[in-house]
């Protein structure tokens, strides 16, 4: 089968990523994944300057999930360009680079740097997590406002190559996510990807406090999927050309799928990653045999399927029963 | 609890760990349960023991595993303690259950002709773990509690200067809790002896992959080059060297860390 997927201008080999923030710097997973085998591997959020996130306790478990309050910790740009990004082209890995800021200013600069870096060329996509918070709006993420996440789009879009896949990556903690999805598309992104973790608390019950040192902290997992399928639906329903990275609780291909039918055009692993660092080629078989088993000869043949109207989806003979006969 | 894992009791070397799912395929728990390797074999073609309370749901599903139940395991995982080349006195501290990562250790030193030296240490006689072969495999074996239910009655830290010096100890190795190991690195380094720790208690709490991945696990070491970063306990430990570890800002990201909010702003590389 072909399972290769477009996202803008490029093809990517088939439809299933890494989530970013839940494969390392790649080394990590390399031993239980073959990453040149990935649609592409998602770097976690890369920031300008080294960072050293929250202190532990960073995650919490919770009912079919779990909850993170990392800090969006990471050795900064400099180590990135120097050592993961190269490794991860000397492994033909398909890189998606992940990219956080705390003012417009230094999404823009990142960026600019990544486009110049000679290091560049395994980079498929550049991911804009505008979960970040906004130091010039008191933390605010930008994802929560259409003006400023359409703001960091735009700096990103204008710093990289016209190629290269612009993609936002989106936080479902908003009352309107189509809204903040056409602002986003507006000001030139490629694509989007769905979704970031919803906002969440978890209690220690020895302590009778809150379980992650920083108090809130993101819940993902297989918890989020129908949050997250959601979220996918509503927006390619709002606009269905845009191209839609899907996930949330991704464990299974029947997971993938869904994604596929709700609206996206490739899917991501995140949390699974965890529990199972080998998954991805499981998925992915299980997502073929998925497609095949229904007849469709490729991943695009599936996006979107949910938004049939019911009259469009396959007949199911029943026997037909007249109300006399209970009479 | 034993399993039956050939490649991971191949590779093993003492210090590391396993990873473990737990709750069934179907499971709610996500995060994998990092336990210490109490021993290998080869009998049966290779089997694997390692010891943990069945304190929460997912370590009490794991304890009712039955013989021929197939498990989740990934290993072995992490830095094992590093051995001395030449033949040595070593020290070998074992705080309440986390001894049970301390025996292979013991096996590997006499296999290079050290010298093997156990303390056991508790709170309670009932908390006390492998007493009988530590007496059994040890040149020496001193059990201490705090209430004098077995073997001594007192603290570690008040008998280790006088253990120390009979035993004369040339390299110490401890596993335990954190306070345990905190204080056993601060006499080691006083007496200016090598320390190496087992931060196996820290990991089963806070780690949640075991490979790497999550960076939960997160905890303040001081660099070769003096800089403080923070390093995973399941990638670069969970075996680090006593003096390294900030005990005191556990749990805390200190102020001059790499990346931390007020360290200077430099392009150094996060791993040591
Ligand atoms: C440990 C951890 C770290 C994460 N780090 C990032 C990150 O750096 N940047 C980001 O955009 N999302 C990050 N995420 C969110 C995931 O990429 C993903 O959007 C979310 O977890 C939902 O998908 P999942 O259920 O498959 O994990 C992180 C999630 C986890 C669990
Ligand atoms: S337990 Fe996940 S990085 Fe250490």
């Amino acid at each position: 089968m072909d399972l290769s997927t477009r996202i803008g201008a490029v093809t990517l080999a088939n439809p299933l990523l890494t989530a970013s923030g839940c494969g390392g710097t790649g080394r990590e997973l390399s031993p239980y994944t073959d990453l040149a085998r990935l649609g592409a591997f998602t770097t976690a959020t890369v920031m300008g300057r080294p960072r050293a996130g929250r202190p532990t306790p960073r995650i919490a478990e919770t009912p079919s999930g779990l909850l993170n309050a990392m800090g969006l910790p990471g050795p900064g740009l400099d180590a990135f360009l120097a050592r993961d990004l190269p490794w991860l082209a000397g492994h033909d890995v398909s890189v998606v680079v992940s990219v956080g800021g705390s003012s417009v200013q230094e999404f823009a600069e990142i960026a600019g740097r990544l486009a110049a870096s000679p290091a560049a060329r395994p980079i498929v996509g550049v991911e804009v997590n505008v979960a970040c918070p906004n130091a010039e709006d008191r933390g605010r993420m930008f994802a929560a406002s259409p003006a400023a996440a359409a703001d960091v789009v735009r700096a990103v879009r204008g710093a990289i190559h016209r190629d290269v896949p612009v993609l936002a990556k989106l936080s479902p903690d908003v009352t309107d996510i189509a809204t903040i999805a056409l602002a986003c598309a507006d000001a030139g992104a490629t694509g989007l990807s769905l979704i970031n973790t919803v906002s969440g608390l978890a209690i220690d019950p020895a302590t009778l406090r809150p379980a992650l040192s920083g108090v809130a902290g993101g819940l993902s997992g297989p918890a989020l999927r129908p949050v997250a399928l959601r979220c996918v639906y509503q927006v390619h329903a709002a606009i269905p050309e845009l191209p839609i990275i899907g996930g949330g609780g991704v464990a299974t291909g029947s997971d993938a799928l869904e994604f596929l039918v709700a609206g996206a055009t490739a899917v991501s692993v995140g949390t699974t990653l965890l529990h199972d660092p080998s998954a991805p080629q499981r998925i992915l078989r299980e997502l073929e045999e998925a497609l095949a088993a229904r007849g469709m000869a490729r991943p695009g043949d599936a996006v979107g399927l949910a938004h049939r109207p019911a009259s469009a989806g396959p007949q199911i003979a029943r026997p037909r029963t007249r109300i006399e006969e209970f009479s | 609890m034993t399993v039956v894992a050939p490649a991971v009791a191949e590779r093993f070397r003492p210090g590391q760990f396993v990873a473990v799912a737990v709750g069934g395929e179907h499971t709610s728990l996500l995060a994998r349960r990092c336990l210490p390797v109490y021993e290998v074999k080869p009998d049966y073609g290779g089997t694997v023991e390692f010891v943990f309370s069945a304190d929460d749901p997912g370590s009490r599903w794991l304890a009712s595993r039955r013989s021929r139940d197939a498990l989740d395991l990934i290993g072995p995982l992490g830095r094992p303690f590093p051995l001395p080349r030449d033949p040595a006195a070593c020290l070998l501290i074992g705080g309440a259950h986390g001894s049970s990562g301390l025996f292979a250790l013991a096996d590997a030193l006499r296999q290079r002709d050290c010298k093997v030296h156990f303390v056991l240490a508790a709170p309670h006689a009932h908390q006390v773990y492998g007493a009988l072969s530590a007496q059994r495999i040890g040149d020496s074996s001193t059990v201490i509690t705090r209430d004098g239910s077995l073997g001594t009655a007192g603290m570690l830290p008040d008998l280790l200067p006088g253990i120390i010096d009979r035993t004369e100890a040339d390299v110490i190795y401890a596993a335990g809790p954190t306070g345990l190991l905190s204080a056993v690195s601060g006499i080691a380094s006083a007496l200016g002896i090598p320390c190496q720790v087992s931060l196996g208690e820290l990991l089963g709490e806070t780690g949640a992959c075991g490979i790497g991945v999550c960076a939960s696990c997160v905890l303040p070491v001081i660099g070769d080059d003096g800089h403080t970063r923070m390093v995973r306990a399941c990638v670069e430990g969970p075996v680090l060297r006593g003096e390294r570890i900030r005990w005191n800002d556990l749990g805390t990201i200190p102020l001059d860390a790499l990346g931390g909010p007020r360290a200077p702003q430099t392009a150094l590389e996060a791993a040591p």
